[in-house]
């Protein structure tokens, strides 16, 4: 599948939207910040990996896709849930990215400049997103690939079946009566 | 405060940058990569490597790998819970964020204690 821009979607977002995800993706950061602050930096850095984004874009999501689909006038409740779901998906080989982001930081931090160490891991998240990304895509298509060729094994057999069943009812009665 | 400010600032914008990202991006799966981008992780460590050091900064990272890791259980229960079992949205991706609670506090615990 194609990695594409849509910039139309943009449009789409209400600008209260925009200052809600702002406010609170700030309110978890200072959250984290005083957490540490508060338990020290082994209770504090849990909150670095908090879901900050996905919870708040997945109710955008489900608004956008029931507003587009009313519009149309339809129940856009099931395209909703179906397109949260593949959000979801990502957001699970993303955290895949972010261990390793968390991992390399630990374990090069403390010998290496922080202007090398971030950029690195920033690198480091997103080729293993992309990677992940792009093998779940592989593994998605192998899957599809395969349903195709059972459901056209099982469509063709059936025709056979009813084929041969119609050729041994009508094309030959000696058959029918010797198989009898 | 002034760092409470600061923190909130641009904390706000990184997360926004993500989040815009994955607006304008398709497909779906693909654009959900960007809910897991490490963005509170970036403003954090630059400001507390900037005011405690690496060591301490190092700490924290530590343990954002086993929050990233219940991050990823999160996710991994929510995306199945909506596309097969059908449940609704904002019940699913809210009631599941007690399972990050869980998975983050149980393996802080487990592998570093509280102390670390």
């Amino acid at each position: 599948m194609k990695i594409e821009l849509d910039m139309s979607r943009l449009g789409e977002s209400r600008w209260y939207e925009y200052l809600v995800r702002f406010v609170f993706g700030g309110c978890v950061t200072a959250l984290a910040g005083l957490i540490a602050k508060r338990y020290g930096p082994t209770v504090g850095g849990l909150f670095l990996a908090f879901p900050a984004i996905f919870p708040a874009t997945a109710t955008l999501i489900e608004k956008h896709e029931k507003d587009k689909k009313t519009r149309n006038g339809m129940d856009g409740t099931e395209r909703a849930r179906i397109a949260v779901g593949l959000d979801a998906v990502g957001a699970t080989l993303g955290a895949i990215a972010l261990t390793v982001f968390a991992l390399i930081v630990w374990r090069e931090l403390p010998r290496v400049s922080l202007a090398i160490v971030l950029p690195g891991a920033m690198v480091a998240w997103t080729v293993t997103a992309a990677l992940g990304w792009m093998f779940w895509e592989f593994l998605r298509n192998q899957g599809r690939t395969r349903r195709q060729h059972a459901s056209q094994r099982i469509a063709k057999s059936s025709v056979n079946k009813s084929s041969l069943s119609k050729s041994s009812v009508h094309a030959d009665p000696s058959i029918n009566r010797r198989m009898q | 405060m002034k760092e409470l400010v600061i923190r909130v600032v641009a904390g706000g914008l990184v997360v926004s940058v993500f989040a815009l990202l994955g607006d304008i991006l398709k497909p779906k799966t693909f654009a959900g990569l960007f809910g897991a981008a490490p963005s509170v992780a970036l403003v954090t460590l630059i400001l507390t490597t900037m005011k405690d050091g690496k060591e301490y900064a190092s700490l924290e990272a530590r343990s954002m790998i086993l929050g990233a890791i219940a991050f990823f259980l999160y996710a991994g229960i929510v995306s199945p819970l909506l596309l097969r079992l059908r449940w609704r949205v904002l019940p699913t991706t809210g009631l599941s964020m007690i399972l990050w609670f869980a998975f983050a506090f149980g393996l802080c615990y487990a592998t570093l204690g509280w102390r670390g």
